[in-house]
């Protein structure tokens, strides 16, 4: 008989019934006809904004070795369509739904979460106070430790709901900046967003994506990753989400033994349509191998 | 939008700088269209990183076999002229929508520049075996490079060629040419593919003519499943502006429509 493998995970007070959900923008709704949605642990759609907004120029995307920079620049319709069009779409499927929001202020994080936090059919919020694509050089609130304990403490006070953290790896103590989001009341933290980058045509002499920077993600970039989480653990009981570069389920493991409670699955998306449910099963297949039991029991266990 | 593990009949060099590559399809069971396209992983390893977008230049529907014409332009194409018979193709797709022929338009004219040929060539196929008559401007560097004359002959299609080498390929000459072909023969609708100057010289005499056309864009892509926002484009209905996502939307759209750069 197959012993149970409980995969349960929390994030706040809400339970996901694995630690397995997309990274937001790197997810749709057209992707159903490849990827059961109901097996991941959570949706979350791509970061919404306000107002609409049209993104960058292009090329939003280049490769790079072992992995791509974008600079979408958040292109949105907007939150009235997100309400009517984006929440239903998703809510059909019966796993939570986390809406990913970004704004241009600490007053319109407050406004959009107080709206999206009293919705029904959210069951959680993960803040991105990292996108490094948006205008003034690709600088973000989470890069600041003092506006993300500001930016944190004004959105507890007007949702209760589970909010996430998503932070930036562009800074110089990522440590700083957990502790600042937790003292400001996230429930949990996203680790993390793209790493500012940069990639060159060397026969043109031009940048390759329109926006002149972007966002590093792909496996390149998982061992700074695993890094932060690791450090981010050292300093915080808040779960973790890791996020960067996780191509499998070995990849989801590494970013769990070094303090994750969840993982994010994005780039790896656009190579397998079915990459978020192949990690759900290769986490399965490695608990198997070493009998665990219990994913919490793997989470924060690396022997340093 | 599935991903597919097919093998490969046949993977050859063409030209100096084309490559042909024809796959068994037969555990598919998709509707493929032509204009649609596929995403190719090309490469084993994680670099190149990304799949590459491959539009299709023919389905074989008697036997089971689509094939793809394809320049080779940086290490994930060289990657894919690595595959021998009998490897596995890692594809997704057919994804987005192709060429609509309309059965009132039994007269069509094709431009084409470049890679952009092998799209049309599917559209030439599929018009051959509707009846519909097919014109075609083949548009090349050099005639090396205008290898699928043959095959739009093979569909029926009368082929004009024009190449940069013999110095006929400028928009002048293709205007003149266009003119002629509309003006002797009843063309009913265009379609373009391949070069942004052909593509505004076509919606001008479409604008002029009167006639419906129909574009295929190619475009940098991410994902192709509409999730990534990458492959944008600007469309123009009503007098505004609006941007959609060349995999979801297209890469077929309406000539009048498309705002080009």
């Amino acid at each position: 008989m197959i012993a149970q493998r409980n995969m349960e995970v929390s994030i706040g007070s809400l339970s996901l019934q694995n630690p397995v959900m997309p990274a937001s923008g790197a997810f749709g709704p057209e992707m159903h006809e490849a990827l059961d949605f109901n097996k991941i642990g959570a949706i979350i759609p791509k970061s919404i904004t306000k107002h609409p907004q049209p993104g960058n120029d292009t090329p939003r995307v280049c490769e790079t070795h072992g992995g791509m920079i974008n600079s979408i620049g958040i292109q949105s319709k907007g939150l009235d369509v997100y309400l009517s069009k984006t929440i239903p779409e998703f809510s059909a499927y019966d796993v939570p739904l986390i809406s990913s929001i970004s704004a241009e202020s600490i007053d319109e994080f407050c406004e959009m979460s107080d709206v999206l936090g009293s919705h029904p059919d959210i069951d959680a919020l993960e803040l991105n106070i990292s996108c490094p694509n948006l205008k003034g050089d690709g600088l973000a609130f989470g890069m600041d430790a003092e506006v993300t304990r500001e930016l944190l403490t004004r959105v507890r006070q007007v949702t209760d709901v589970p909010l996430i953290a998503k932070l930036t790896p562009n800074v110089t103590s990522i440590q700083e900046i957990a502790k600042a989001a937790d003292a400001g009341g996230a429930d949990a933290l996203t680790v993390a967003n793209t790493i500012l980058a940069m990639a060159i045509d060397t026969e043109t002499k031009k940048p390759m994506v329109g926006n002149v920077m972007g966002g590093l993600s792909g496996p390149a970039v998982k061992p700074i990753m695993v890094r932060m989480i690791y450090q981010t653990s050292q300093v915080t009981d808040l779960p973790i989400i890791g996020c960067g570069g996780i191509m499998n389920g070995t990849d989801a493991i590494e970013m769990i033994l070094a303090g994750a409670s969840a993982v994010q699955v994005g780039t790896a998306s656009f190579i397998t349509p079915t990459a978020l449910t192949d990690v759900v099963q290769e986490i399965r297949d490695y608990m198997e191998r070493h009998d665990v039991k219990n994913i919490y029991d793997l989470v924060g266990s690396v022997e340093c | 939008m599935k991903q597919h593990l097919l093998p490969i009949i046949s993977n050859v060099q063409v030209s100096s700088r084309y490559w042909h590559m024809k796959i068994d399809t037969t555990e598919m069971n998709e509707t493929i269209e032509p204009g649609q396209f596929f995403h190719i992983r090309c490469s084993e390893g994680i670099f190149p990183f990304l799949r590459r977008p491959f539009s299709i230049y023919r389905i074989n529907k008697e036997d089971d076999t689509i094939e793809f014409l394809y320049l080779v332009k940086g290490e994930g194409t060289k990657d894919l002229t690595r595959k021998k018979p009998g490897d596995t193709a890692d594809l997704l797709g057919p994804l987005g929508y192709g060429f609509q022929l309309q059965p009132e338009c039994d007269d069509i004219l094709l431009t084409a520049r470049g890679v952009g040929i092998a799209t049309l060539a599917a559209l030439a196929q599929e018009a051959g075996r509707k009846g519909v008559r097919c014109t075609a401007i083949l548009s090349a560097r050099s005639r090396d490079d205008l290898l699928a004359a043959e095959t739009l002959q093979d569909f029926g299609a009368e082929v004009h060629k024009v190449t940069e080498e013999e110095g006929t390929s400028g928009v002048d000459s293709v205007e003149s040419l266009m003119r002629d072909i509309i003006n002797r023969k009843n063309i009913k609708a265009l379609y373009t593919c391949g070069s942004r100057r052909l593509s505004r010289l076509n919606q001008r005499l479409a604008e002029e003519y009167k006639l419906p056309g129909e574009i295929a864009l190619e475009e940098q892509m991410g994902c192709a499943m509409g999730a990534c926002f990458a492959c944008v484009c600007d469309l123009e209905e009503d007098g505004k502006q609006r941007s959609v996502r060349v995999c979801l939307e297209g890469p077929v759209f309406p000539l009048e429509k498309v705002v080009i750069s």
